[in-house]
Formats: C-alpha cells, sequence, structure tokens
C-alpha cells in the first residue's frame, strides 16, 4: 500500500489492524489508539480519500489501496487550511484526538463537497454548525474543545465557497 | 528516541494575548511525541495482570506457565519489588503489586515483559493465581474504615422559618482523557533509571518511585513525555514503577501502554458521594443554617482522599453567607475502585448538592433562583464557614445579575428534528418537550491547602543565539493540554522583553513545580517564571537586553515560587485559613427534555467568571468550555456503574462523555477584579466551571419535568419512568 504517497510493502498477520500496521510496523505514529474499538475517532486516516477508523480496519483489506494520515497532509512546510484553522481557533488542549478530528473534517468536506448527506441534510444543502456537529460526532474530545473545531470547520468551509 | 516536546516561538507575544501554543504545529501534524509513541530500538513491552475480584486471599501465584511462553523474558510479583513496596500520595498504603490479598477489582497482581505485546498479554494471561474470595464492602454506608472525618462547626442556632431538606447522590465519574497511561523506562549506565511518562507531577511522582526501586532520587530521573489529557487522574502512579522494574531487572527499555478497558481500571476516578442537606432561611430567603453529611467513597485506597474531604467540609455549603453550620464530610474505604483527584477535586460533589437546595429554598420562599442566591452572596470581606475571610475580590450577586440578563436562546423548536432532543433518532414530532432554564454557582480553592508547602520551580537563561537575544525556561511544570508551555513563553516575553523564547522539556533536572493540578500551575509556576526572569533581568543593569548580553554573557537565574501559606482545618470545628484564594463560576443553563422519551437537549449554557486577569483569551476560552463540558457529562451521562465492586462500563461505548453534538454553544463573559496577592492579579480558571455547569443542568431539567432529580448522573429512565403527569421525587423504587 501507499501511506502518505511513499509506497510501503509490508507482512503482516492477517489479524493485524490498520491502526497496529501504521503505528508499530511502520512508525506513523500520528494516528492516536484512544479505544481500539472505534468509539472515539482518535485513529481516524483516509483509505483513498475516505475516512475510516484504522484501528477498526484490518491491514491486509489495504493492500494497494492509498491512505493519508495526519503526517500527509501538509505540503511541505505549508499546512492544510484545516491544521491552520485548528490552531487559529485553538480547536485542541492535548492535541490527542486532533489527528483524527483534523483527518476527520478533511473527508467530511469531500463528503459534503460530492453532495453526501448526512442524517441531518435538509434541501439547502448548506453545510451549517448542526451539519458539522452531526458529521464530526464520531470524533471524541475530551478537553471539550469542540466549539473551536466547529469554527475552525466552518472557517475553512467559508473559505471554500469564496 | 523519538523526542518532540522542546519548544521555540517567536512570535511577539506576550501576557494577556491570544498567544499560539508553541506546540500547536507539532500537535496538528502528528508529529507531537505523546507517551504511547515513543519508541526505542530494543525495547520489550510490560503488561500487567490485574484481579478479577474486589475482595480476595491470594493463596498462590504460579508464574511458570507464563514463564515458559517463548518471547517472554520477565514475570514479577511483588517478591520482585527492590525496596519500599508501597506507595500512594497521601499515605503509603498502596501495593506496588498485591500481596496475599486484593482489594479492588483491577489491582495489579503481576507483571510480564515481553518481546510483543501480544506475547505479554498471553503471559498474563497464563499466570495461575488462586484466590479465596472473600465478603466485598461496597456499600460506603456500611463502610467501618474511615479515611477522614472533617467537622466544620459554626453558631448554635439551628431553628429558622423555612426549612428544606434533600439527600442527593453523585455518581462515580471517570476523568476518560485519550491518551491512555503510558510510560518508557530506560536503564542507565549508572544503575539508575530514566522514565519517560505523561504525569501530572514528575517530582511526586519520582518521590514514591525512588524508595519502591530501592534507588537513592538523583538515579531516577523523570523527562515529560506528551500528555493526552490529565484532569486529576495522571496525579497518582499507575505503570511509574512496573515499567522502571521491569527495566532494572531486564536491563532493557520498557514500554507499558494502558488499553482503554485497562485504563478505567488504572487510575482513580472522582469519590461518588451520598449527601444529606437541610437548609434553613427567614421566610425572605436569608439563610440561617446549613445542616450538611457528606459521605465520599474512597474505594480501596487512600489516593487523595484526605485533600477531597477537606474540600468537600470548607466549601460544602457553597459561596453562601451562613452564620450556623453544621457540615461533616467523610471519606472512607470501601472495595470499589480507588477514588482520587478529578477537576473540581472534592467541591463538584457538594455543589451539586447544594445548588440543588437553593432551588428548594427559593421555591419555598417563593424567590426567583437566582434572587435566593443574591440575597445570600458572599462578597468582598465575607467569612467561609471555615471562618477564613474572604480578602480579594468575590463579586457573586453582580455576576448573578450580569448572567440573568445576557439574552437567552429562541424559544423551542416546533418540529425541527435536528433540534430536538435525541436528534433525528426521535421517534416522535417532539410533542412532549419541555424547555427549561436552570442556574448553578460554584466555588473552588486554587492551589493546594491546609497548610500544605505549595510552590514551583523555574530556571530562566537568556542569552545570544546568532547573535539575537534568546531565553529558555525550564520548569518540570505538566503541560497537559491547559497551555502551560505557552503562558511560559508569554510571561518571559513581558518580563524580559525578548521574543525568542524556548520552554525546555519538563523534567526532574530542575526543581519540583508542583502539579498540574488545583487550577494552580498559571499561579505558582507562572509566578516563578515571573521571579526567575525579573532576577534575570535585574542583571541587565538597565541595559537594553542585547547589550546586556554582549557585555555580561549569558545570565542564568533559579528562582522557587510559594504562594501565601495556608493553614490546618481545626480537626473538630473546621475553622483555620485553610485556603489561599478562591474562585467563582456562574452558569445558566437551557435545555429542551422530552419528558415522555427522558431524553435531555443542552441547547446553550451561559457562564460568567472571575478571572482576575485575563493572560490568554483563546486558552481561557478553552478552559471555561472544557469544564462546562465535563460538568454537562456529569450531570447528563457520565458514570462508571459499580455493582458489588466490579465495573460493568470500563470502555467508550459504554461510559459515554459528551460529543460534539452535545456540548452546547456557550456565551461567556469574564471579569476581572485582580487578587493583588496573585502574580499579575490572575485567578486559577479549570476548575471553576466543571463546579457550576452540573447543578445549573440539573436545575434546568427540573425545571423543564418538575421533578426533584435527586442524582446525578440524570438518567432517561429518572425521567421518563416518574413523568405520568405527576410529580415525583425523581427517585427509582
Amino acid at each position: 500500500m501507499r501511506v502518505n504517497g511513499a509506497a510501503e510493502s509490508l507482512d503482516v498477520e492477517p489479524w493485524v489492524s490498520l491502526l497496529d500496521a501504521l503505528r508499530d510496523r511502520l512508525g506513523v505514529t500520528g494516528p492516536k489508539k484512544g479505544c481500539d474499538q472505534g468509539a472515539c475517532g482518535a485513529c481516524t486516516v483516509l483509505a483513498d480519500g475516505v475516512r475510516i477508523n484504522a484501528c477498526l480496519a484490518l491491514a491486509v483489506q489495504y493492500d494497494g489501496k492509498e491512505i493519508t494520515t495526519i503526517e500527509g497532509l501538509a505540503t511541505g512546510d505549508d499546512l492544510h487550511p484545516l491544521q491552520a484553522a485548528f490552531i487559529r481557533h485553538d480547536g485542541l488542549q492535548c492535541g490527542y484526538c486532533t489527528p483524527g478530528q483534523i483527518c476527520s473534517a478533511v473527508a467530511m468536506l469531500a463528503e459534503h463537497r460530492a453532495g453526501m448527506p448526512s442524517a441531518v441534510t435538509e434541501r439547502s444543502g448548506e453545510l451549517d454548525e448542526a451539519e458539522i456537529r452531526e458529521r464530526m460526532s464520531g470524533n471524541l474530545c475530551r478537553c471539550g474543545a469542540y466549539n473551536g473545531i466547529v469554527d475552525a470547520i466552518k472557517d475553512v468551509a467559508g473559505q471554500e465557497a469564496r | 528516541m523519538t523526542e518532540t516536546a522542546s519548544t521555540t516561538t517567536t512570535a511577539g507575544q506576550g501576557v494577556g494575548e491570544s498567544a499560539r501554543r508553541p506546540d500547536a504545529v507539532l500537535k496538528v501534524t502528528g508529529e507531537f511525541a505523546y507517551a504511547s509513541d515513543l519508541w526505542l530500538d530494543g525495547m520489550v513491552w510490560g503488561v500487567t495482570l490485574r484481579s478479577p475480584h474486589p475482595s480476595a486471599w491470594i493463596r498462590s501465584i504460579d508464574v511458570g506457565p507464563a514463564l515458559k511462553i517463548d518471547g517472554v523474558l520477565a514475570v514479577l510479583t511483588h517478591e520482585d519489588v527492590p525496596g519500599v513496596k508501597f506507595f500512594g500520595l497521601d499515605r503509603r498504603d498502596q501495593p506496588v503489586l498485591a500481596i496475599d490479598q486484593v482489594r479492588y477489582q483491577g489491582e495489579p497482581v503481576a507483571l510480564v515483559a515481553a518481546d510483543h505485546p501480544e506475547t505479554a498479554r498471553r503471559a498474563a494471561a497464563a499466570i495461575v493465581v488462586d484466590y479465596e474470595v472473600r465478603a466485598a464492602v461496597t456499600d460506603p454506608r456500611q463502610a467501618t474504615d474511615v479515611v477522614r472525618h472533617q467537622p466544620v462547626r459554626r453558631g448554635d442556632t439551628f431553628e429558622a422559618e423555612v426549612v428544606v431538606t434533600g439527600e442527593y447522590e453523585v455518581g462515580m465519574q471517570d476523568q476518560a482523557f485519550l491518551g491512555p497511561e503510558s510510560g518508557l523506562a530506560v536503564p542507565a549506565e549508572d544503575g539508575g533509571v530514566d522514565l519517560y511518562i505523561a504525569t501530572q507531577w514528575l517530582h511526586v511522582d519520582r518521590d514514591q518511585l525512588a524508595p519502591c526501586l530501592g534507588l537513592p532520587h538523583d538515579k531516577v530521573r523523570l523527562t515529560l513525555s506528551g500528555v493526552g489529557g490529565a484532569f486529576g487522574a495522571r496525579e497518582d502512579l499507575s505503570m511509574q514503577v512496573h515499567a522502571c522494574m521491569l527495566a532494572l531487572r531486564l536491563n532493557r527499555p520498557v514500554k507499558i501502554v494502558y488499553g482503554r478497558e485497562e485504563s478505567f481500571f488504572g487510575h482513580v476516578h472522582r469519590h461518588p458521594a451520598l449527601m444529606r442537606y437541610e437548609h434553613g432561611a427567614t421566610r425572605d430567603g436569608r439563610l440561617v443554617y446549613v445542616k450538611a453529611d457528606i459521605l465520599l467513597d474512597g474505594g480501596a485506597y487512600c489516593s487523595s482522599s484526605p485533600a477531597v474531604v477537606g474540600n468537600a467540609a470548607s466549601l460544602g455549603v457553597g459561596p453562601y453567607e451562613v452564620p450556623n453550620v453544621r457540615v461533616d464530610a467523610t471519606g472512607v474505604y470501601t472495595n470499589n475502585p480507588p477514588c482520587g483527584a478529578m477537576r473540581g477535586f472534592g467541591a463538584v460533589q457538594a455543589c451539586y448538592a447544594y445548588e440543588s437546595q437553593m432551588d428548594r429554598l427559593a421555591e419555598a420562599c417563593g424567590l426567583s433562583p437566582v434572587e435566593i442566591r443574591v440575597r445570600n452572596a458572599v462578597s468582598q470581606g465575607s467569612r467561609l464557614i471555615t471562618g477564613q475571610l474572604i480578602d480579594a475580590p468575590a463579586p457573586l450577586a453582580g455576576m448573578l445579575r450580569d448572567l440573568e440578563s445576557m439574552p437567552l436562546p429562541e424559544g423551542p423548536p416546533a418540529t425541527d428534528l435536528r433540534a430536538l432532543p435525541g436528534g433525528v433518532s426521535q421517534t416522535t414530532r417532539g410533542e412532549a418537550v419541555r424547555r427549561g432554564v436552570g442556574y448553578g454557582v460554584g466555588i473552588k480553592n486554587i492551589c493546594f491547602s491546609e497548610g500544605f508547602d505549595d510552590y514551583s520551580t523555574a530556571r530562566v537563561r537568556a542569552e545570544l543565539v546568532g547573535g539575537e537575544p534568546h531565553v529558555t525556561v525550564h520548569t518540570a511544570a505538566a503541560e497537559v493540554g491547559q497551555g502551560l508551555v505557552t503562558l511560559q513563553a508569554q510571561i518571559a516575553r513581558t518580563e524580559l522583553g525578548i521574543a525568542n523564547v524556548t520552554v525546555a522539556t519538563a523534567d526532574t533536572a530542575v526543581g519540583s513545580a508542583g502539579s498540574s493540578s488545583a487550577s494552580r500551575q498559571s499561579y505558582v509556576t507562572g509566578g516563578a517564571v515571573r521571579a526567575a526572569c525579573e532576577a534575570v533581568r535585574k542583571r541587565f543593569d538597565g541595559l537594553p537586553a542585547r547589550e546586556a548580553l554582549e557585555r555580561f554573557g549569558p545570565i542564568e537565574e533559579t528562582r522557587e515560587y510559594r504562594h501565601r501559606p495556608t493553614y490546618p482545618m481545626d480537626p473538630v470545628t473546621g475553622q483555620g485559613d485553610s485556603h489561599t484564594q478562591l474562585a467563582l463560576c456562574v452558569h445558566r443553563a437551557v435545555v429542551d427534555v422530552d419528558v415522555e422519551l427522558g431524553l435531555v437537549k443542552v441547547v446553550e449554557l451561559a457562564a460568567v467568571q472571575d478571572v482576575g486577569r485575563v493572560l490568554n483569551p483563546q486558552a481561557l476560552e478553552g478552559q471555561i468550555h472544557g469544564g462546562s463540558a465535563q460538568g454537562l457529562g456529569l450531570a447528563l451521562m457520565e458514570e462508571i456503574q459499580v455493582r458489588d465492586g466490579l465495573v460493568l462500563n470500563p470502555s467508550f461505548t459504554d461510559y459515554l462523555i459528551p460529543t460534539i453534538l452535545d456540548m452546547p454553544p456557550m456565551q461567556t463573559k469574564i471579569l476581572e477584579n485582580p487578587d493583588p496577592a496573585a502574580p499579575y492579579g490572575l485567578r486559577g480558571a479549570g476548575e471553576p466551571p466543571t463546579l457550576s455547569s452540573t447543578p445549573a443542568i440539573a436545575a434546568a431539567v427540573r425545571a423543564a419535568t418538575g421533578l426533584r432529580l435527586t442524582r446525578v448522573p440524570i438518567r432517561p429512565e429518572d425521567i421518563a419512568l416518574f413523568n405520568n403527569g405527576e410529580v415525583s421525587d425523581g427517585k427509582r423504587t
């Protein structure tokens, strides 16, 4: 598979999760293990652009796929707009959930652009605060930086709309 | 070794500005090294075998089957503890590994090291422990072993025109930080050990570790690694001794990382409480007396229970003028999970009860919730029930009026499912949704109390680097997400006028900073950094920084900072100046409740807090939001469910914490009435919002339902099963 643009060749047992393969075998420690059962979202990564909980995915399922983690979002020293917005709006404190939050937000904005509805979508399709909260509800933040996270995502969504 | 905590910033932002977190870029790019991310070539993995029983004798432990497994390097029991076999924050009553008996489910019994974590887990499961299960004490009312009983006695009039009584219960809350306990122990050539660890207080860890390892303090060196949240749960030791024992035995680096389930067993929780209150007042709502019995379940070991009991007693009636008081706060040992520090520390439980009482009193006197509180509010010059004078500003009445005058959100939604309690999973059209508004007030002591020698140490070095003035700030203070590294750099910039500041990684190579708890680090470590900066500036001899550093070379100064001393509470009367600073926060909660389904949606929280002086507006806002969110969790969803000493829900699927959907928008108003005793006039800010949000939300749910609701968290069945058109006491039958 390709991880953040680089080809990686791995021999893994069939029961190894994608998260463990990334963290323990490839040293890609940006994705975090908060619960190892898909409840917290700290391990969220992008598989061919789709957000998944890496702890619930088996590495062997992703043979040949493109995996993007938090480490793969910036371009050189230029932060991804969401990374910059999370800093600007202080959408983090301890930061442990942040890699998952940002990966989740990247894919969420792409889903919205592609016209994918959420459970709360009404006809207008506008990415309002209710939409953002609904679509980000799989990522826990115990420090309670949620309102900063909403502001950061709104900010970037607004830039994209302009 | 992955080590990225050292931080440099060049922004010219000083005290009072929303300076950027120096670790923010590392945190948003995934490069920030949390303890669980540490890696050393040749390291092996440690795993802990824990007791499945809340109370049992251990007849024997057979480690033989574990040692036979390929890849297993060591299996250790209490016999292998090199030094003192017990540790503890207050009393050394907790065994490093169980000796002949276990006293709670999850107590560590044996350790395994292996070349792979799965191998270590399999080996731990292969250890044969022969338990003789015995009766467990799990009802704190039946417990006879008292950790601390603290009375408060004042006045002798216990009759009044209006009397309201109530019994209240607070469930066991978990800190539930997202980054589980983790550490990496590395044996050193001098026979000592280096431990890289996520903790709240490096030096008190070392003070407990070194005797257990049988090593002098200088051979046990701790370095803070990235901390994924703390909230009190990292104040006690978890795997610190275990990782070091294995590393010293094997002479190899050993890493231990807890999983989520193990984390629930691996740290202390907030004390559950049973409380009985009686408030007496005049007909116009002025408090005459308060009687309170507060029973706190400390679980199997002492941890910080004595100090928690002290807070519950001294702050047990809230920020109100009460001339006559009989408060008894008691902490007991049981075979339930050990309880200790969590944000709000002993003040949270009582706050829920006394605020519930104030609402009942308001109703009995025909006053509004705000009016009853204003009539009894403390102010500068008032005395706490301990007799302590409140000598700094405490403008509670004005804060309540400010809160009341904030605009209310628009009325309850008609039919938009998205806005209803339960969201789109609502099965009705919202016919049974009622809106409620409630108020809550909290008072929290800032810094350690009751005579504790509470101080911090800072080393500040100014020098020319590449011809430019540069400052390095070095403390042992734990950055846990609160933004302390940001503030340390802000202080250095403001005091020295030098933009380039590096905050060095916290470690035990510098003196103690005390704990990142009790909302104390801005005050105490902030004070130490300022004092060290002032000492450096003095040596500039009036010259601008660059000229001074060119002339005198590098300048380094180390300073300790102490807040005003505090004193013990009298063991019989509870009287004494036990606190150094007090902080107030008030909340208004607006909720929509589906009274048939028992679902609650918090529509908005509004808060007014007096912080003395704003040091970083953005970080302060984050603290208020975060504290409010955790108080919301306690009000509506968070509880470790313990039955017969066994934890039923050690996971994030069963222990619920607020999601982004549960967290409402917030209005905040910050007051700056400086405390002349504190650096910059500041007042600690992290904990007070955790107190007042819980009773405000509970009051709002009561207002919406008409139920008495004497227990938090409020469960759907507490509402749905008791709301068939009649007002009940909201208790289960």
